[in-house]
């Protein structure tokens, strides 16, 4: 990549969503904001490596996008006010961050609970989310959801049209509404995460997901949970190097080689724990994973500690998949018998049914009791069961070093 | 904006009818300020009537058109700013708990 096209790629990254969030407060029209923007970016693709790169990237952006947006309004002959609102969002645009630019900040803010308001549907919320605040392609965000792109053009097109006509407010949402409906936004930050961060996912999701999570607790300060889901984010992003192995395959935490762990990821995130405290979901799922982060191998983990922390939040979110990790750090602590006794309550009534992970975990547990066999049968049930192909491969590859007789 | 609110029953199992507050003094509320502006309790729909009319005929049928479960009891038009202070609106009325209510805008209601 050309330093200027980096350039291009960075004042994006910076500026899309303020651009958009803008142009959205002034015009009410999301398709019209969105495309202004893009077409700035577009111009600055075609200028910057002719003229160099402006001083002032974001401003640069702002000033054309606005421009874009007048010309287009002007000819549906819109009233006066908007066209004034925009005149004055390009003197702001064109200055450095300092004076008003505090207005501008609460765009991205509002951007994000409009794209994340609980009347739109769930996939809805991620895709619009996505393309609205990350500037992430339609085409790119189709392909990552397995839909086509007019599919999920389709999806953009009404869950934009459903913000228009129910009149969902472009707002952040203050006192008792904004605790109800912060959660909202950050299953929608940890849905995207998981996207990126799944075996067969889109890694990209990752990176905005975190972004998004660093920019909503600049934002909103004060809200343990998103410095919670923060940390969160990035203990396990650290990993992200070291989690395949040279076939691609996916290493459990006890074989990756953890000088390829991210260590300014996992400083970042101890940075964010100590401002998440110690009783929301999200917080105690970052000291989790903070216990297997700031350890130097697999054999000083401390499990009586995640197993402690497993119990706090399979009292507070008693889902059958957190049942089913407070069964494997049960394991470790205190033996397989523990775990697998902890693991038939997190499976009765079929809970887990279906689920290769749960299969996966029996496995383990069996095979450190001593019955390899059995333990064989089960991982290749489990990756049979398996749906996604880095996954599955994983599955099989233990099934035969079981298999074997490697431990 | 301008909301019709259909206030209906709900057949799922988790209805709360202990929690929910009193009916009244939500009408009572509301209209005081501002946010509903007519309302009303509907006969069950064994007292519905369809109306179509097909190759210029009139057809009528008794009942109401869709067989669902889920009856609408009653309406409320509401006059808020946004969705937000609708659902608001929505969430204090007795049926939020004991039924459902579907807050539904008046076609182009910005214009």
């Amino acid at each position: 990549m050309s330093d200027t096209s980096r350039a291009v790629a960075t004042a994006g990254q910076e500026s899309f969503a303020r651009i958009v969030a803008a142009l959205i407060r002034v015009t009410g029209d999301w398709t019209l904001a969105e495309d202004c923007a893009q077409d700035a970016l577009a111009l600055a693709v075609e200028r910057w490596p002719r003229d160099g790169v402006p001083a002032n990237p974001g401003g640069w952006l702002m000033t054309v996008a606005r421009n874009r947006a007048v010309d287009v309004l002007r000819r549906a002959d819109v009233e006066r006010r908007k066209l004034s609102e925009l005149a004055r969002l390009a003197e702001r645009g064109t200055t450095p961050p300092g004076n008003g630019a505090e207005d501008v900040v609460d765009d991205r803010l509002r951007l994000i609970f409009t794209c994340c308001h609980p009347a739109l549907a769930m996939e809805a919320r991620v895709a619009l989310t996505l393309r609205t605040v990350c500037g992430v392609a339609t085409a790119d965000i189709a392909r990552a959801f397995l839909v086509t792109e007019s599919t999920m053009t389709r999806r953009l097109t009404r869950a934009k049209a459903k913000i228009a006509q129910a009149g969902i407010p472009y707002r952040v949402p203050a006192g008792r509404a904004l605790v109800e409906r912060l959660p909202g936004v950050l299953a929608v930050l940890y849905l995207l995460f998981t996207r990126g961060y799944d075996a067969d996912g889109e890694p990209a999701f990752a990176d905005e997901a975190i972004r998004l999570a660093r920019l909503v607790e600049r934002l909103l300060p004060g809200q343990p949970e998103v410095s919670g889901l923060l940390a969160l984010f990035l203990f396990q992003h650290s990993r992200r190097d070291a989690r395949r192995g040279a076939a691609g395959t996916l290493l459990t935490l006890d074989r990756q080689d953890r000088s390829r762990w991210d260590h300014a990821a996992v400083a970042e995130g101890l940075d964010a724990l100590s401002r998440a405290g110690h009783d929301g979901p999200y917080a105690v799922q970052a000291h989790i994973a903070a216990c297997h982060a700031t350890v130097r191998s697999s054999a000083e983990t401390d499990w009586t500690a995640i197993a402690g922390w497993y119990d706090r939040l399979a009292e507070r979110q008693p889902t059958p998949v957190v049942r089913l990790n407070r069964a494997v750090a049960h394991g470790y602590a205190y033996g397989p018998a523990a775990g697998l006794a902890l693991l038939s309550e997190a499976q009765a009534g079929g809970a887990l049914d279906g689920y290769p992970p749960a299969l996966a975990v029996e496995a383990e547990l069996t095979a450190r009791q001593g019955d390899r066999a059995r333990a064989v049968a089960l991982f290749r049930a489990a990756a049979a069961m398996s749906e996604g192909p880095a996954e599955r491969r994983a599955l099989t590859d233990r099934a035969d070093e079981l298999a074997l007789g490697r431990p | 904006m301008k909301y019709l609110m259909f206030v209906c029953t709900d057949t799922e199992p988790d209805a709360d009818p202990t929690a929910a507050p009193d009916v009244e003094k939500w009408v009572a509320e509301r209209d005081a300020n501002g946010q509903r502006l007519m309302g009303d309790r509907l006969a069950p729909p064994t007292a519905a009537t369809t109306v179509r009319v097909r190759g210029g005929e009139l057809l009528l049928s008794d009942g109401p058109f869709a067989e669902t479960r889920e009856v609408i009891v009653g309406f409320d038009l509401l006059e808020c700013a946004d969705l937000d202070e609708a659902i608001d609106v929505a969430r204090s009325h007795p049926m939020a708990y004991e039924g459902r209510i579907e807050l539904r805008p008046f076609f182009d209601s910005n214009a």
